[in-house]
């Protein structure tokens, strides 16, 4: 596949795979519905838990991460944007590894976020940067490589980290 | 109604193995009464989370109990938890609910819809295997036993007072120490 062509659920999901998460705690978004959430409920590798509200998985993974299992919260900026608190308290309070792919609803895509005219999309990466959060934006083919070492940096440092996706897969 | 101390000390005396997961006020009742019990998981973070990181901990170790002891207060924070617990349907969770109708942390303010709220009610419509209230400690004495060994999700309300006030020590709660005294713990 070309570098520069857009990145593809499986890979993705391939990516995520290969460092060792079982588990997926998601609240849908439109973003990765079909190239993700869809084919996660019915990807053998996985486990997914559909949860009601974005700080419910916070808390699951952060949980989860005691039982030495590695688990992805798949959610859509506004979820992250509503689950601060809770992210500050696991997360960057007890320093808990709370991995987070998040949607960038309505970016458009080759728009840096800070740049896009969705105020929403704006501030996450602002945001973020204040918190401490590392983050890492994945619109392309090209950008594959660089999801397993952002999903190893979080169980390494025991923090959160987020996974931007920059466009509809 | 029952005093929460009095309640939680019938609790204890059945908990050996289990995960316990106590939110703030009952974090500090229940340090009072089982400060050994390594297996207690403090770090509930934001409030309204306890029954969350429950299910977080019932999911990743399948062999253990969880003991959620979560508020009334709290619980309302994160209503969806029911509907996720009930789905997700772990066998080895149970949801103790320490309802003393009041924000008893934060000014003893009551909670919304005190008096006319049932938890149990909630959690049997969103899907528990079963629920249970208690208002007597003869009867919740008689009765926890076998609500240790019940399949779950089952949820369990507790009419309460607060009891004898316990030491409070966030720093406790918050701090690293209690979260790798549970992490070693867990791995034993």
């Amino acid at each position: 596949m070309n570098d520069s062509e857009p990145i593809g659920g499986g890979q993705i999901l391939d990516a995520v795979a290969a460092r060792g998460v079982e588990i997926i705690v998601s609240v849908p978004d439109i973003t990765t519905s079909e190239g993700l959430l869809w084919p996660i409920a019915s990807d053998k590798r996985f486990r997914l838990v559909r949860v009601c509200k974005e700080d419910e998985g916070v808390s699951i993974c952060g949980a989860l991460s005691f039982c030495d299992k590695r688990a992805l919260l798949l959610i859509q900026y506004t979820g992250l944007l509503d689950s601060l608190n809770a992210i500050r308290a696991a997360g960057c309070d007890y320093k808990l590894p709370v991995c987070m792919m998040v949607g960038l609803l309505e970016k458009e895509p080759g728009v840096p976020p800070t740049q896009s005219s969705r105020f929403g999309v704006r501030i996450v990466e602002p945001i973020l940067d204040a918190m401490g959060i590392s983050h890492d934006l994945f619109e392309l083919s090209g950008d594959t490589p660089r999801i397993g070492p952002a999903i190893d940096r979080c169980y390494r440092d025991s923090w959160p980290g987020a996974l931007l996706i920059g466009r509809r897969i | 109604m029952m005093r929460r101390d009095l309640a939680f000390r019938i609790l204890a005396r059945h908990v050996r193995e289990e995960i316990v997961v106590p939110v703030y006020q009952a974090a500090q009742e229940w340090r009072a009464i089982m400060p050994d019990h390594a297996l207690t998981y403090y770090s509930i973070g934001a409030m309204g989370q306890a029954s969350s990181c429950g299910l977080g901990l019932a999911l990743g170790r399948p062999d253990k109990r969880v003991l959620v002891l979560d508020g009334d207060g709290s619980l309302l924070m994160n209503l969806g938890t029911l509907v996720t617990i009930a789905s997700q349907a772990p066998r080895n969770l149970v949801h103790f609910v320490c309802e003393n109708g009041m924000y008893e942390a934060n000014g003893g303010h009551p909670i919304p819809g005190r008096d006319k709220l049932s938890f149990s009610g909630l959690a049997r419509a969103a899907g528990y295997r079963n629920t249970y209230d208690f208002a007597e400690l003869g009867a919740f004495e008689a009765a926890v036993a076998g609500l240790l060994r019940e399949e779950g999700p089952i949820m369990v309300g507790l009419k309460l007072v607060p009891g004898e006030p316990p030491p409070q020590d966030y720093t406790f709660i918050h701090g690293a120490p209690a979260r790798e005294t549970f992490r070693a713990a867990l791995k034993r």
